[in-house]
């Protein structure tokens, strides 16, 4: 009887603590676009593509430091690094630019399906009704 | 309790494949909330096995043998110490101990990456949790830890006394480890693959989890050599056993792996490459779990004949074929960004280097599975020992050393004739001087092959020695640091490289000692009486006098040798060989049976860093025989007098069982006064220390190169060129 009880409180413990994520209501019903989540992929592939450039570039400097390159092939590739580098910086960038517009309007789109789903109060249902037809044109 | 923890296997079943499906869903819907409810279905994984093995480590401790896995392999006379590492010594208590640690490494890692990774780790949690529902639902339907019986026996049949060695504790541990570790990688690439996000992000979880796996399962591999060595009485570290290529085609797949990984980061190159050497990893972590779990191959690591084999297949067979679809799927998102640019580069080196690697894996494969393969085609099983390897084996773990040597000293991308010559020049100087030394200095010459590696080993580590000096000169150049601080900061700032550096050197000196150890090892097996002495290798070995010992627990004859160099006594041996009881069960008589179950060796060795004394005793039990069949009519013609009354009386029972010890005791008094012959293994092996040391070298490499850098420090270290780039990116 008492591993019967200890099983169910087991069970219980693991309900409530498993389908935790599934009770809170951070996402209101809002799944992440396709496109917020391609733009944070791209932003965290170039961020891990830009510290294996900066780490390329140091490799380089110590490749040079212990003599496996001359002066000049170490200037050479140093200059080809950095100018790797400087492209993965730009689209870095503009990555970023995209992930910022996309949380941007998946936040937009919570707020606005939260507003959605409140019970509109009778008193001001005009102004409530304009929010909702203002939210998607705000600036971004 | 029993019931309990099997309640508890069951949870973590339904646990694991709800984990699956609501990371799946998660994943597809792009709903966080189910991605979180996956990840959390891994802790909880985590929590339930934790359980389970705590339930299943008190029913050692407390000798209950109403649970078939306790009485089966403990017993009260167990020490704790033992009993403590009875769990994974049976099938059922392994699996449990997979699934604990699988589950561990996977919350680690998920909670790591809890904040990245969106896109793939969904997928990574998955197949992670398809992993720990596989291994659940084998303890819930196969082998399950808390199976139990309704008579439990007063005795359990203790440990296998060849598991008595205090690498019990770890060994399984660690190569557990490191298997369970491979899966972080596999997952996050078949993540990768899913989601096509194949770029540098996935790689930098893999890489950790890697050389982890890479580190635990050499860790494992080297505690199992030590044991093989010092416990099982053959001689030997590596017997190409079965099992052990298990344990050693994953690690050399993983070494490929954390080399070619770096290409892909620095020039984003051979992504097809990575992750089927990843896929590969996972495959072979299975794989060698297969082999110690289904019985398929002969092994003294393996559980023995099992039902577990039919389902590992179906696992290997959906990881293959799901590997293969992906991979040929995503082809074009894995198309290489550049080329190699000469093949006179460290880049091409490491991809020589990682063919040679596969090779070997692919011909220990091979060669492993062969008696498999006879049994399919021709219905014989062949056996096939290590002669079938060495022809393979030793020239590519040449060509591997050569590799790891010139690997360090030479650029990424380009490298010119001068800065070759410059490199070069004091490596392979260091290699021709030793050769010379060889030739002239020893008999060397004798062994060609083993020549070659002295020489290939001395030019890794004149390689990795230039390149530590030379980088330490221009840290102390540039940071005005004395030599020890200039040093420290060298490997702290550049610890993949160092680390990296150090593994080779330690690799380097492993195989010297390998072979040293397996190319001038003497051996003689001789039979001696007391008095007399073998010469083996300008040693003299003397028999000095048997020793007998008679316990609870076992009864060990042994021997005390003398060993002398040139009429200088060198050191005293002690070796022993024990026997344990089989347990009354009718077949054997009273006294018999204290010497009829299993038997371990206990080694008598001297190491030393120039050679290792190796010596071991079969006592002769023939002369004793006809009084242990004495006292065996002695002691059942009294048990048959008693009444069964008298025979079921506790009191007559332990008077039974002194005059038994005092028999056995006995007998241990007349081995030891009589100068019987005995048989005797005597070997002398030259530099086997230098094995155990480059493997503790690899590992502390391993360590540096996997020692997190905390992100801060990463930061300060990439800041300089972050502010170098970013002032010419705005002057732009």
């Amino acid at each position: 009887m008492t591993e019967f009880l200890i099983v169910l409180l087991v069970l219980a413990a693991l309900a409530v603590f498993v389908t935790g994520p599934l009770r809170r209501q951070r996402n209101s019903g809002v799944a992440d676009p396709e496109g917020a989540l391609t733009a944070e992929r791209d932003v965290q592939d170039l961020e891990a593509a830009r510290d294996a450039k900066y780490r390329e570039i140091r490799d380089a400097e110590l490749d040079h430091g212990t003599g496996k390159l001359s002066d000049a092939d170490w200037r050479d590739l140093d200059r080809t690094l950095r100018a790797e580098a400087i492209e993965v910086l730009k689209a870095l960038d503009r990555a970023t630019a995209e992930l910022r517009r996309r949380r941007e309007e998946v936040q937009a789109l919570t707020e606005l399906s939260e507003f959605a789903a409140e019970p509109a109060e009778p008193a001001e249902p005009a102004a409530a009704r304009a929010n909702a037809e203002q939210l998607p044109s705000q600036p971004r | 309790m029993a019931l309990l923890g099997r309640a508890i296997l069951i949870l973590g079943l339904i646990t694991a494949v709800y984990g699956v499906g609501a990371s799946l869903y998660g994943a597809r819907t792009r709903d966080d909330d189910w991605v979180d409810s996956g990840r959390r279905a891994v802790y909880a994984l985590f929590s339930l096995a934790l359980i389970a093995f705590v339930i299943l480590e008190v029913a050692f401790i407390r000798n209950d043998f109403a649970y078939n896995v306790v009485s089966e392999h403990s017993s009260t006379t167990t020490p704790l110490f033992y009993k403590l590492a009875a769990p994974w010594s049976s099938q059922e208590g392994s699996l449990l101990l997979w699934v604990f640690l699988l589950s561990g490494w996977s919350s680690l890692a998920l909670f790591l990456t809890r904040k990245r990774m969106r896109a793939i780790a969904p997928y990574a949690t998955a197949v992670l949790l398809g992993f720990g529902a596989f291994f659940t639902m084998l303890m819930v339907f196969y082998a399950n830890p808390f199976a139990t019986t309704a008579n439990p026996p007063a005795q359990g049949a203790g440990l296998d006394p060849l598991l008595l060695h205090s690498s019990m504790m770890i060994h399984p541990p660690m190569l557990y480890s490191g298997y369970t570790l491979m899966a972080i990688p596999f997952s996050f690439a078949i993540g990768a693959l899913i989601t096509r996000s194949v770029g540098s992000e996935w790689l930098r979880i893999s890489r950790r989890f890697a050389l982890a796996a890479w580190l635990f399962l050499g860790v494992g591999i080297l505690l199992g050599a030590r044991w093989s060595y010092t416990e099982l009485g053959w001689g030997g570290y590596w017997a190409w056993d079965a099992v052990e290529n298990a344990a050693l085609m994953p690690w050399l797949a993983c070494t490929a792996f954390i080399h070619s990984i770096m290409i892909q980061e620095k020039r984003g190159m051979l992504k097809v490459w990575n992750v089927s050497l990843v896929l590969l990893c996972g495959l072979l972590s299975v794989f060698g779990t297969f082999l110690v779990r289904s019985g398929v191959l002969d092994s003294i690591h393996a559980f023995g004949a099992s039902t577990l084999g039919v389902p590992f297949v179906i696992l290997l067979g959906v990881m293959l074929a799901g590997g293969i679809y992906l991979v040929s799927t995503r082809r074009d998102a894995l198309r290489s960004e550049s080329q190699i640019d000469s093949l006179i580069s460290r880049e091409a080196i490491f991809l020589f280097q990682n063919l040679v690697l596969v090779a070997m894996v692919f011909v220990i494969f091979w060669v492993t599975v062969f008696p498999l393969v006879s049994q399919a085609l021709t219905g014989t099983k062949v056996s096939v020992g290590p002669p079938a390897f060495k022809p393979f084996i030793v020239p590519l773990a040449l060509i591997l050393v050569l590799l790891s040597g010139i690997g360090p000293i030479i650029a990424w991308r380009r490298v010119t004739v001068a800065n070759l010559r410059r490199n070069f020049t004091f490596p392979i100087g260091v290699a021709l001087a030793v050769l010379v030394w060889l030739l002239v200095g020893t008999n060397a010459d004798t062994k060609p092959l083993a020549l070659l590696m002295f020489m290939l080993g001395a030019f890794v580590l004149a390689s990795v020695a230039q390149e530590m000096y030379r980088g330490t000169s221009a840290r102390r150049a540039f940071a005005k640091e004395i030599w020890p601080v200039a040093f420290v900061s060298l490997v702290r700032r550049n610890r993949r490289r160092y680390g990296g550096y150090t593994a080779h050197a330690g690799l380097a000196v492993l195989l010297i000692g390998v072979a040293a150890s397996s190319s001038f090892q003497h051996q003689r097996e001789v039979t001696m009486k007391p008095g007399q002495s073998a010469r083996v290798d300008g040693y003299t070995i003397k028999y000095v006098r048997p020793t007998a010992v008679a316990t609870a627990a076992k009864v060990s004859f042994g021997a005390v040798l003398a060993v002398y160099h040139n009429g200088s006594h060198v050191t005293t041996l002690r070796t022993t060989r024990g026997f344990y009881p089989a347990g009354f069960n009718g077949s054997a008589g009273p006294i018999s049976e204290a010497f009829v179950g299993n038997a371990d060796s206990n080694v008598g060795l001297q190491a030393g860093l120039t050679r290792d004394i190796w010596t071991i005793v079969d006592p002769n039990l023939t002369p004793l025989q006809p009084a242990i069949t004495r006292g065996d009519s002695v002691f059942e013609g009294l048990m048959r007098k008693l009444t069964p009354a008298q025979a079921r009386n506790p009191q007559v029972q332990q008077s039974l069982g002194v005059l038994q010890a005092r028999a056995i005791v006995g007998l241990t008094d007349q081995y030891i006064r009589h100068p019987w012959s005995v048989e005797f293994l005597l070997i002398v092996s030259p530099l086997v220390t230098w094995l155990w040391i480059g493997a503790l070298i690899t590992a502390f490499g391993g360590l540096i190169a996997l020692w997190p850098i905390p992100a801060l420090a990463r930061r300060r270290s990439l800041a300089p060129y972050a502010a170098r780039l970013a002032r010419e990116l705005a002057s732009r």
